[in-house]
């Protein structure tokens, strides 16, 4: 038997010498081996394995416990005023971030290259520091919080101090990703429909917000991720009182320093969880976007 | 940049402009401001002394040292991936720019956690650890690690685009005259994607320099030893030591100014436009 | 000498080229012409080394270097887009591949300048060395391509889509140009063009490509004159196509008899095919009616456009412009004095 398929195979070989099918080089451009093999080493390395143990610890958790302690009364707390708070960000970021993309693109005023450089001030400030400037400003005796303290407004130490620290981390996300797509809506389209009768109203809700909305919602959308999983411009400025301002990723924290692994990993995975269906998501409008462009 | 202006009524515009004036004031202008002068409250004599106060130096060095061994790390990675993904065609290319990505949107806390779940006392690879006498979680392994992942996608993200765009001709060229691999990469591929790369390599570090959560949870606050920068911002503070707090805090706004100063005048000067918003 | 066996490759399910065979003589200036997607790129890069066939050989003077990769075969190869180093200056584009030659074989950066000048006055650019690609315009861009290829000293010389990017006076120029370069420096030269006036104009020997298989080989002469298939005959140069019916060795267009002779073709439906320049007017009326529905002038004749039966079948033909043009809506007749049968082609 052995014989024969090798007297087989030999045969084919002599068969197929004169054209003989080679290992298929792709490309002349080298070092894809030896890249791709640290890319994905690396990867494996710093991201997958590290994130596979945590799923693995939950999965060690069974499903009861897995419940009991990830969707406590604490834990369902801290969930909502994260999710709450992150939305309302969102929301207003949502508003003025497009204002402010508006003004940036439309209009021609003094300071406005050094403003528009500031925009990104969140992506290189380190959270830390703006998590105590954000209090300093908004505490009952700071320059803001002293303003408002006598309005009844609290701002430091509640879920609305939250809300501005997220404004704050998620503000790029809405301007960066509008800009360039209103930018390519020319004037001239705005003029087309003023000319076709269209009020100012009308062209902005008709012709110029749906022509951005997918750029808005990815602005929205990655917002939204960033801001789930906000820590150090938060913790400083929430008060962290449980069932009042204690947000998920701080919870987090607290269950680690008093060696609750189980409840530790429970929520983490929560909160990894709600980060892929964020990035589902955002991949959702982008492959959406690129449809509708193609089309 | 749209090459005419609208003509909307002046009313509109200013009333426009000043509410979008207003919004950065309030949420990017002031804060940047109340750090500086927070710090200097007590005037420059205290402001300096909390600088070089030996717990604010041994801060400032580790935090030099965390970012001089991650962003190099993270550079070749970017490199490497970057080559790979742009100069070649390989099936699942778009899972692994997904995965890539994916520490953007991952909890800088979660990022610490998966270390101390690994690593820490109680982890799968803690006893051993111990035994051995190695230290990782509430070290400076640990430190460089969690801001490796925090910082993971930031220069691949930046080079992944741009060499896609530039495609493969200029390699091919080289090689065809007889240039190496290596040589071909240090002499056609590295000048033409320098400010890509130099731009990667500022936010990299800005954030490796300022991660906060991530090193929280697995640096163990041992003053000193294992605080960084922003580590020990946060236990100034808490100590109600406000004013050495800002301090602190005003070198790391001080890093994220020239940051967003060298950033800018890359984007003016050499036309290199950033293209994500991450 | 080269030589190309049943080389064959493909994209995942896109096959590019199927069993080609070619051999291109030593100092020989050939054309690889196809439309685009006929794989006339992808066997000149095979050619080069710059991509690899699935099947087949590639042999350079009876030696095989398939599996050897482009920097070993030493070829110039002369990007689409000139793919010139935009961060260099233009002596240091040229100068680039002797620079990067082991330290052995490296010669001095001062012999490296000399020589990288000596190219620049060669393609007429003396004393633009300092500048850099960007501020070069199209032309001067694909000459510094060319001077940055031959400075490696290659006996084979590839190009692809040399002129494309020109526009139409300095690609003339250009062209007329690297033939004489060609000759001067004894190379032997390959070009990709998707233009057969060019191809015709420049080349010894023409290789006409269709999704992926050599449709013929031969003299500008021989391809524009003698086409082999229905491709080839409708790709390159100017051409009428009637369809016809065979019967007996005759063919037949609706029901008039046309003087052309059909071999090797069964009885059926077939492709008759004829230059605008093949045809005289007849004196008598008889041959093939042509109602006139557009004329202009093109050089030394009248190109005639009109319609040749009821249907409304278009055709264009060259009169003399020594004869007045004739008028619009007349009715002129004419007989085909040179054609080619086809058998029909599948649609493409």
């Amino acid at each position: 038997m052995e014989i024969a398929l090798s007297s087989q195979l030999q045969m084919q070989a002599v068969i197929e010498r004169p054209r003989r099918r080679r290992r298929s080089r792709k490309s002349i451009i080298p070092g894809f081996g030896l890249t791709m093999g640290f890319t994905l080493a690396w990867l494996s390395l710093i991201v997958l394995i590290p994130l596979s143990a945590l799923f693995l610890r939950a999965a060690g958790l069974g499903w009861s416990e897995f419940l009991a302690v990830g969707f406590s009364e604490r834990a369902m707390a801290a969930y909502r005023i994260s999710f709450g708070t992150v939305l309302a960000a969102a929301v207003i970021n949502g508003v003025f971030g497009l204002l402010t993309a508006w003004v940036f693109v439309r209009y021609e005023f003094p300071g406005k290259r050094v403003l528009n450089a500031m925009v990104d001030l969140p992506f290189a400030l380190p959270t830390a520091v703006a998590g105590i400037a954000l209090t300093a400003l908004y505490s009952p005796n700071g320059w803001v919080g002293r303003f408002l303290e006598p309005l009844g407004i609290k701002v430091a130490y509640t879920p609305i101090g939250i809300t501005i620290a997220l404004i704050f981390i998620g503000l790029p996300f809405i301007v960066r990703s509008v800009e360039p797509v209103l930018a390519d809506v020319r004037v001239d389209v705005e003029d087309a429909a003023l000319s076709l009768g269209a009020r100012p109203w009308q062209v902005f809700a008709r012709v110029i917000l749906p022509a951005i909305m997918p750029a808005l919602l990815t602005g929205f959308a990655l917002a939204l991720a960033r801001g789930i999983g906000e820590y150090g411009s938060v913790i400083f400025i929430a008060g962290n009182m449980p069932f009042k301002s204690e947000i998920a990723p701080l919870l987090i924290v607290t269950q680690l320093e008093q060696y609750d692994y189980a409840a530790a990993t429970a929520i983490a995975t929560v909160m990894l969880l709600a980060s892929f269906a964020m990035l589902l998501v955002i991949n959702g409008i982008q492959a959406w976007t690129r449809r509708k462009v193609d089309q | 940049m749209s090459a005419r202006l609208p003509n909307h009524s002046l009313a509109v515009r200013r009333l426009l402009i000043l509410g979008a004036l207003v919004f950065i004031g309030f949420f990017l202008v002031l804060p940047l401001v109340a750090v500086f002068a927070e710090a200097l409250s007590k005037g420059f004599a205290t402001y300096g002394a909390a600088l070089v106060e030996p717990d604010a130096i041994s801060a400032i060095k580790l935090t030099l040292l965390v970012a001089a061994i991650s962003v190099p790390l993270n550079v070749v990675f970017g490199l490497c991936a970057a080559w790979a993904i742009a100069k070649f065609d390989f099936r699942g290319k778009s899972v692994l720019v997904t995965l890539i990505d994916l520490p953007f949107s991952i909890s800088p806390v979660v990022a610490g956690l998966v270390y101390v779940l690994l690593f820490g006392a109680q982890g799968w690879a803690g006893p051993w650890l111990i035994d051995h006498g190695v230290r990782i979680i509430f070290a400076v392994p640990s430190i460089v690690l969690a801001t490796v992942l925090v910082t993971f996608p930031f220069v691949a993200r930046e080079l992944i685009p741009l060499m896609q765009e530039q495609g493969r001709n200029d390699e091919e060229a080289a090689l065809a005259l007889g240039a190496s691999g290596f040589r071909t990469f240090l002499r056609v591929t590295l000048p033409n994607i320098r400010w890509g790369l130099l731009y990667g390599v500022l936010l990299c570090n800005a954030r490796a320099m300022g991660e906060f959560g991530a090193v929280s949870v697995v640096s163990g606050h041992l003053r000193g030893l294992t605080n960084t920068m922003p580590l020990h911002v946060e236990i100034l503070y808490n100590e109600y030591n406000f004013v050495a707090a800002f301090a602190v805090a005003s070198l790391l706004a001080l890093l994220a100014l020239v940051t967003l100063v060298l950033k800018t005048s890359l984007e003016w000067k050499f036309g290199y436009s950033h293209r994500s918003a991450r | 000498m080269i030589s190309l066996h049943h080389i064959s490759k493909s994209f995942g399910a896109f096959a590019a080229l199927h069993n080609v065979d070619l051999t291109v003589r030593d100092g020989e200036f050939l054309a690889l012409l196809g439309p685009s997607g006929s794989g006339k790129t992808t066997l000149l890069r095979i050619i080069a080394g710059l991509a690899f066939p699935d099947e087949g050989y590639v042999r350079f003077n009876g030696e095989d270097v398939t599996e050897l990769p482009v920097a070993e075969r030493k070829v110039g190869f002369v990007f689409q887009q000139y793919a010139l180093f935009k961060h260099m200056t233009v002596l240091d584009n040229v100068g680039f591949g002797l620079s990067v030659r082991s330290r052995a074989q490296r010669p001095s950066r001062a012999k490296i300048r000399a020589r990288a000048r000596e190219l620049l006055d060669l393609v007429q650019l003396d004393g633009l060395g300092d500048r850099y690609p960007a501020q070069l315009s199209g032309g001067q861009q694909q000459r510094v391509a060319l001077a940055r290829a031959l400075a490696v000293e290659p006996q084979l010389l590839l190009l692809d889509e040399p002129f494309g990017a020109l526009d139409a006076k300095v690609r003339k120029e250009l062209r007329r140009w690297l033939r004489q370069l060609h000759e001067q420096m004894g190379l032997t030269s390959i070009f990709v063009t998707h233009d057969q006036e060019e191809a015709l104009e420049l080349a010894d020997r023409v290789v006409v490509l269709d999704r992926g298989v050599i449709e013929q080989i031969g003299t500008p002469e021989e391809v524009y004159m003698a086409p082999r298939s229905g491709f080839v005959s409708g790709f390159v140069g100017d051409c009428n196509s009637l369809p016809v019916t065979v019967r007996g060795g005759r063919a037949q267009f609706e029901d008039q008899a046309l003087d052309v002779a059909v071999d090797r073709l069964r009885d059926g439906n077939a492709r008759l095919d004829f230059r605008p320049h093949d045809v005289v007017l007849s004196e008598n009326g008889h041959g093939l009616p042509l109602h006139v529905s557009g004329v202009y002038r093109r050089g030394g004749s009248w190109r005639v456009e009109g319609t040749v039966n009821s249907s409304g079948q278009i055709v264009e033909i060259d009169l003399d412009a020594d004869q007045p043009a004739p008028q619009l809506g007349s009715q002129l007749a004419f007989s085909i004095t040179r054609a080619r049968v086809f058998a029909v082609e599948r649609a493409h």
